[in-house]
């Protein structure tokens, strides 16, 4: 329904024709559609604000700087700046300040909206600002002949402008009259007298008090919301804005009434097309949020519902005043005493208030360190309860470990001076193995672990096992937690196991990460690590059972079980390892999946070569996003958007969803964190099991091979033994193939926000960053994907998939990755980045056991047949690494070595 | 002369920018003498470096640099008056020349043009009236200690820019170049003074655009970035936008895809050759830099280029022969 009775549902742009409205400070502001509408923070003007008023005033600029700066913190995107006041020389403070403005990017960053019923200092400011301004207003007040000579200088200037609804006759405070002066005052802008750009004009319609007891003012707000849906509808590329407090003016000293009628008025006025406003945020509600009865009177009021609306919120307003205030945020707790102020603001994950409480606890304790033993240590029970019982979740935890760091850091410089050393439950140490750089999850488990009272060594990643076995000493450690997340991390976790046998260790030795398994556990570390006992950890909620059981009384009863577990999964691998038939690498190869290949079934690229992207606007691939894994990261498991509604989890799923889009909101604002990517597309051809890339298309100069695996399971009659060069055209075919290649990263830059987040000590937003990163880089990686398909190479130019789509992999051809299943050979990866030349267009290294980093980033071939397909090579036998080994020029050892969790022998 | 509309000519292929005056001017050896001649034999102040005068003591010079460019390829002449303003021909108290630089210089640049698009007429040849960034700025303050102090009004800027544009215009240029912006204040403010130039004298010319990207976070020196610097200056209907001078063609690369990808004007750059080495000279050869203005090129990226400090007529011959080879991008 729209309020206008000309129009029908809510207003849906329709000027697509047009160029979007594009505003700038330091960084652009492309007003799009989609963002729905454009807060314009008011706090730096001088009619609406007494504080910034005194501080011109008294010229205390630092302190003005400080409320501009605010503004933009909170999330002004156009900062509106008045200085109309008898008492101040208008034209020289806006020249001042907008002067002062200039050298402080924080605030600069943001288009400046200069705000001022004197041409004079309109002119003033438009000359001190280098980027895309709006003017707030002009209007044909004074006549037609002033309205264009100020028109063509904005234009001039290349400011964007508001237009008051006013003319020679007055103000319009009907919907005719505002209908009637707006399409003037557009006929003339968009006219040949001033060709100003019909996008870079705003009507601001005059917001005028409702509720005033004047029969006459019922219709102000309704007037309002339908001039606004007409503008929208009628002038192509015109914005509608106002100053949105006007319309509770008497209700003044009634915050509660006055927010519910801002948030009310805005919900229609924003449907209806109003896409711009002036708006104390700290002076809104939330629509959902306003009590029914409220809401209703003042809708009733505002779109002119009864005849007695007014007469209704007024008396209703009388019992609002003292209530509504209190129930806006429930500060009843802070009534409690102090402990379970403490408790609660570890349960809720509030940091409001959490230096103030621990300091109240500290001079309650005889000494600090009781502080953290008794109530806080208390208070991370609870929170360790509720999540052990399922009542809590992963994101809350790690928000709960955030106030209780914080009141931690609080406490130390007083715990210096009183060393006597704290009571811990236990002593853990945590690494990433060598080679590997991945450490969300190793994180999430500290931090989890810590909430539960363990004390946390982590010693970052690629560690080595010499330093893992040294901090291990230096720190008298009761437990070892090893993490990695690639294949070869699984052979370096061996390598620490054995090592800690050597040195005669005998403390438990925890297995975790992605491509860790009970299976690896059980079969190859287990046997290793005879003194001690390795147990594999499944996520971050076990951890903490796993550990309270080894560090508890029936240790050894865990002990226990857990090796007759592991005995068993010995049986059964060793059991199926048995059943499973192979073939001979031989009859494999003569089993491939048979491709008739005909010319036209390989398009031939647009373009060969190399070619770098860097920096590709973040929004552009946030709609890439794969959300389900993101989910998986912080344990919470379910398929998005499906787990938002989950009975279980959905709640939090859906706060850590809020967490998550605002934090992207900012990266992508903000530009955190930078992205690079380079691609290649190259003649190629196959040679049995390997493919031969080409310098050119004389197909004579062979310059890097690629070799590849090949499944040899015995498949049933109609199934092939696949392998990622069976879709590539062999030689004798006499056609002409290609292959391609990519490296993505959208880590570059992430390093300084976790350093920030973390001397915060904040894990949560920390590990979030991180976890974003992540799904960017994956994002960034079918972005591109998407691009090769329809663009680059061009074989599916007319493609059409939506994100689910290519989340289930509908499109055609693959881009499957060296170290991952359909080619664990880990080796491919640097002949791809030497193709790429990766490291210098994107900055990628590889690790000793080839991980990348930054850890955000991804890389693999292109095929682009239409019969190419993923698969698992699954396990190989001793024939195929033979002459695999052959085939590369690399020993038997070190391919069993990197394949070694392929091996079936 | 009679030439076809330059808005037409760039829609069927890449126009080729000439390259930099200043490192031809030093291989002439001038002293101080050459710059004064005959009519500021007398002057107050050292001239010697102040390459703007040579229109008015050796235009002959500046004939034959044109020249040079225009043999190797170049579609569009820079006229040599990049500090050609009341603000900058201060340093040398000669504000009152400023008028006669800028119309000699676009004349003596105009007199080469023509005669190489009648030698040619399907090889149109056209000038530039190039306008520097001046030496003061809008944006920043020169004084640490007081941020919001400026060594230069907006108004002080619009009237040396509308002086230095009359010039160039009745002086015979077929377009106005604003370049090496490094302020995109100065920029608004002389794209203010152009268009109230236009309206005053009833004409109007093509105008390009040029900002500068100094240094690699990829903001110009008031700290815009390349898509706000384009949204600033896009409020009159240019002929091109781009970016010049500065770290080298491969570094504009970045901030050039995002013009392309934001504006519908054309694009243009003119990259310096390189980095300047230790001892001030840019040591890439016409061969490096074409092979980098190659990917701007391979991904239709360009509608103009040319090239900046350091480039001489070799290099502007290697780009216009590799450009020849190449459709435009495509404008809107």
């Amino acid at each position: 329904m729209s309020l206008h009775p000309n129009y029908k549902g809510r207003y849906e742009y329709k000027w697509h024709d047009l160029p979007f409205m594009k505003l700038s400070g330091l960084e652009p502001l492309i007003v799009t559609p989609e963002m729905n509408f454009i807060n314009v923070g008011e706090r730096t003007n001088v009619t609406g604000s007494r504080k910034f008023l005194r501080l011109i005033k008294e010229e205390l600029f630092d302190e003005a700087l400080a409320v501009a700066r605010e503004q933009v913190e909170n999330g002004a995107q156009i900062i509106d700046i008045n200085m109309d006041e008898g008492m101040i020389d208008g034209a020289e403070s806006m020249t001042r300040f907008l002067n002062l403005i200039a050298s402080e990017p924080d605030i600069s960053k943001v288009p400046i909206m200069i705000d001022s019923s004197k041409w004079d200092i309109i002119e003033a400011g438009l000359k001190c600002a280098q980027g895309k301004c709006v003017v707030n207003s002009i209007s044909l007040k004074g006549g037609e002949e002033e309205f264009i000579a100020q028109a063509k200088k904005i234009k001039r200037y290349g400011a964007a402008t508001i237009i008051m609804a006013f003319d020679e006759d007055g103000q319009a405070d009907t919907y005719d009259r505002r209908v009637e002066i707006v399409q003037r005052s557009y006929d003339i802008l968009t006219g040949p007298k001033v060709k100003f750009a019909p996008q870079d004009i705003i009507f601001d319609l005059n917001v005028f008090p409702v509720a005033t007891g004047i029969e006459e003012h019922r219709l102000n707000a309704i007037d309002f919301i339908q001039a606004t849906r007409w503008v929208r509808e009628n002038l192509p590329g015109a914005h509608v804005s106002g100053g949105v407090s006007n319309v509770s003016f008497s209700f003044r000293g009634n915050n509660p009434v006055r927010e519910a009628m801002h948030s009310a008025f805005l919900y229609h006025a924003i449907r209806e097309g109003m896409d711009m406003g002036i708006v104390n945020p700290s002076m809104l509600e939330i629509y959902d949020d306003i009590p029914k009865d409220l809401l209703e009177r003042v809708e009733d009021v505002l779109l002119d519902r009864r005849e007695d609306s007014t007469e209704r919120l007024l008396e209703f307003a009388e019992t609002v005043v003292g209530t509504a205030k209190e129930k806006k945020v429930d500060h009843a707790w802070r009534e409690h005493p102090v402990g379970k102020r403490l408790e609660h603001a570890l349960v809720k994950g509030i940091t409001d208030f959490i230096v103030e409480d621990t300091e109240e606890a500290r001079l309650a304790h005889e000494k600090p360190l009781h502080v953290i033993e008794g109530p806080l240590m208390d208070g991370m029970n609870v929170v360790g309860d509720l999540f052990g019982a399922g009542k809590m979740f992963l994101p809350q935890v790690v928000k709960s470990a955030r106030v209780m760091k914080k009141a931690v850091a609080h406490l130390l410089p007083f715990l210096e001076d009183d060393k006597d050393g704290r009571q811990s439950a236990g002593k853990i140490l945590l690494a990433t193995v060598k080679g590997d750089v991945h450490d969300i999850g190793k994180n999430i488990v500290g931090v989890v672990l810590g909430c539960n009272g363990y004390e946390i060594i982590d010693i970052g990643v690629m560690v080595p096992p010499d330093k893992i076995l040294a901090a291990a000493k230096e720190h008298n450690v009761d437990i070892i937690g090893l993490s990695g997340l690639i294949t070869p991390s699984l052979d370096e976790m061996v390598t620490v196991a054995k090592a800690m046998e050597k040195e005669g260790f005998n403390i438990p030795l925890l297995i975790g990460g992605a491509t860790t398994s009970k299976v690896h556990t059980a079969v190859k570390i287990e046997e290793h690590y005879k003194a001690g006992q390795a147990v594999y950890v499944l996520d971050a909620s076990r951890s903490v059972t796993v550990v309270s059981k080894l560090l508890g009384d029936k240790k050894d009863v865990f002990i226990k079980e857990t090796q007759d577990d592991y005995a068993k999964m010995r049986f059964h691998h060793a059991n199926k390892r048995a059943k499973k038939e192979m073939v001979s690498i031989e009859k494999a190869q003569e089993n491939r999946q048979p491709i008739e290949w005909k010319s036209e079934d390989i398009i031939k690229p647009k373009f060969t070569g190399l070619k770098v992207y860097n920096d590709v606007p973040l929004s552009d691939l946030r709609d890439y996003i794969d959300w389900t894994p993101f989910f998986q990261t912080w344990d919470l498991h379910g398929k998005y958007p499906r787990i938002l509604e989950d009975e279980i989890v959905g709640h939090e799923a859906t706060k850590l969803f809020a967490d998550a889009n605002k934090m992207l909101d900012q990266i992508c604002k903000e530009n955190w964190i930078q992205n690079k990517a380079v691609i290649g597309i190259w003649p190629a051809n196959a040679i049995g099991d390997d493919v031969e890339v080409y310098k050119d298309e004389d197909r004579n100069e062979v310059i890097e091979k690629f070799f590849m695996l090949r499944q040899q399971q015995k498949k049933s009659s109609k199934a092939f033994n696949h392998s990622l060069a069976d879709y590539i055209a062999p030689k004798e075919t006499g056609l002409d193939d290609y292959i391609g290649g990519f490296a993505v990263t959208t880590g570059l830059g992430i390093e300084t926000h976790i350093e920030r987040f973390e001397a915060d000590h904040d894990d949560y937003n920390s590990i979030m960053i991180k976890a974003l990163a992540d799904r960017f880089a994956e994002a960034f990686t079918e972005y591109l994907h998407e691009k090769v398909r329809k663009d680059v190479w061009g074989y599916a130019s007319s493609e059409t998939l939506s994100n689910a789509d290519l989340i289930k992999e509908s499109y055609k051809g693959i881009r499957p990755a060296p170290g991952y299943p359909a080619c664990p050979d880990h080796l491919e990866k640097p002949t791809l980045f030497r193709l790429l030349n990766a490291e210098k267009e994107t900055g990628i290294t590889l690790t000793d056991s080839m991980a990348m980093y930054p850890t955000a980033s991804v890389s693999g071939w292109y095929f682009a047949h239409p019969d190419s397909k993923y698969f698992g090579i699954g396990k190989i036998q001793k024939d195929q690494v033979a002459q695999y080994a052959d085939r590369k020029g690399e020993s038997v050892e070190l391919i069993e070595k990197w394949l070694s969790s392929n091996l079936n022998y | 002369m009679d030439k076809p509309n330059i808005r037409d000519v760039i829609k069927s292929k890449i126009l080729v920018l000439d390259g930099a005056m200043g490192s031809l001017i030093q291989t002439y050896k001038l002293e101080e003498e050459d710059f004064r001649g005959e009519r500021f034999k007398n002057h107050t102040h050292f001239l010697k470096g102040n390459n703007d005068l040579l229109a008015l003591v050796r235009p002959d010079i500046l004939k034959e640099i044109h020249c040079l460019y225009l043999e190797a390829g170049a579609d569009i002449l820079e006229t040599n008056t990049f500090s050609g303003t009341t603000i900058a021909q201060a340093d040398y108290a000669l504000e009152y020349a400023v008028y006669d630089i800028n119309f000699e210089s676009a004349k003596v640049a105009k007199e080469a043009a023509d005669e190489y698009t009648a030698k040619n007429p399907n090889k149109p040849r056209y000038v530039a009236g190039s306008i520097g960034p001046t030496n003061r700025t809008l944006s920043i303050s020169p004084d640490v200690n007081d941020p919001g102090f400026r060594a230069v009004t907006w108004d002080e800027v619009v009237i040396a820019y509308k002086e230095q544009t009359r010039a160039l215009i009745d002086g015979g240029s077929d377009l106005l170049l604003v370049e090496t912006i490094f302020d995109t204040l100065n920029a608004k403010a002389c794209l203010y003074a152009i268009d109230e130039v236009f309206e005053e004298k009833g004409v109007n010319i093509p105008i390009m655009v040029s900002g500068t990207i100094t240094d690699a976070s990829g903001r110009t020196l008031s700290g815009q970035t390349a898509e706000a610097f384009l949204t600033s200056v896009s409020h009159l209907d240019l002929l091109s936008v781009g970016f010049n001078c500065a770290l080298g063609a491969d570094m504009m690369k970045p901030y050039l895809e995002v013009i392309s990808k934001n504006t519908e004007f054309n694009v243009s750059a003119h990259p310096n050759a390189g980095l300047p080495n230790e001892f001030g000279e840019y040591d890439e050869t016409p061969e490096d830099m074409a092979s980098q203005i190659k990917h701007f090129l391979d991904e239709r990226l360009i509608n103009i280029i040319g090239g900046c400090c350091g480039t001489t007529p070799e290099h502007i011959k290697a780009i216009a022969d590799l450009a020849a080879t190449y459709e435009p991008r495509n404008a809107n």
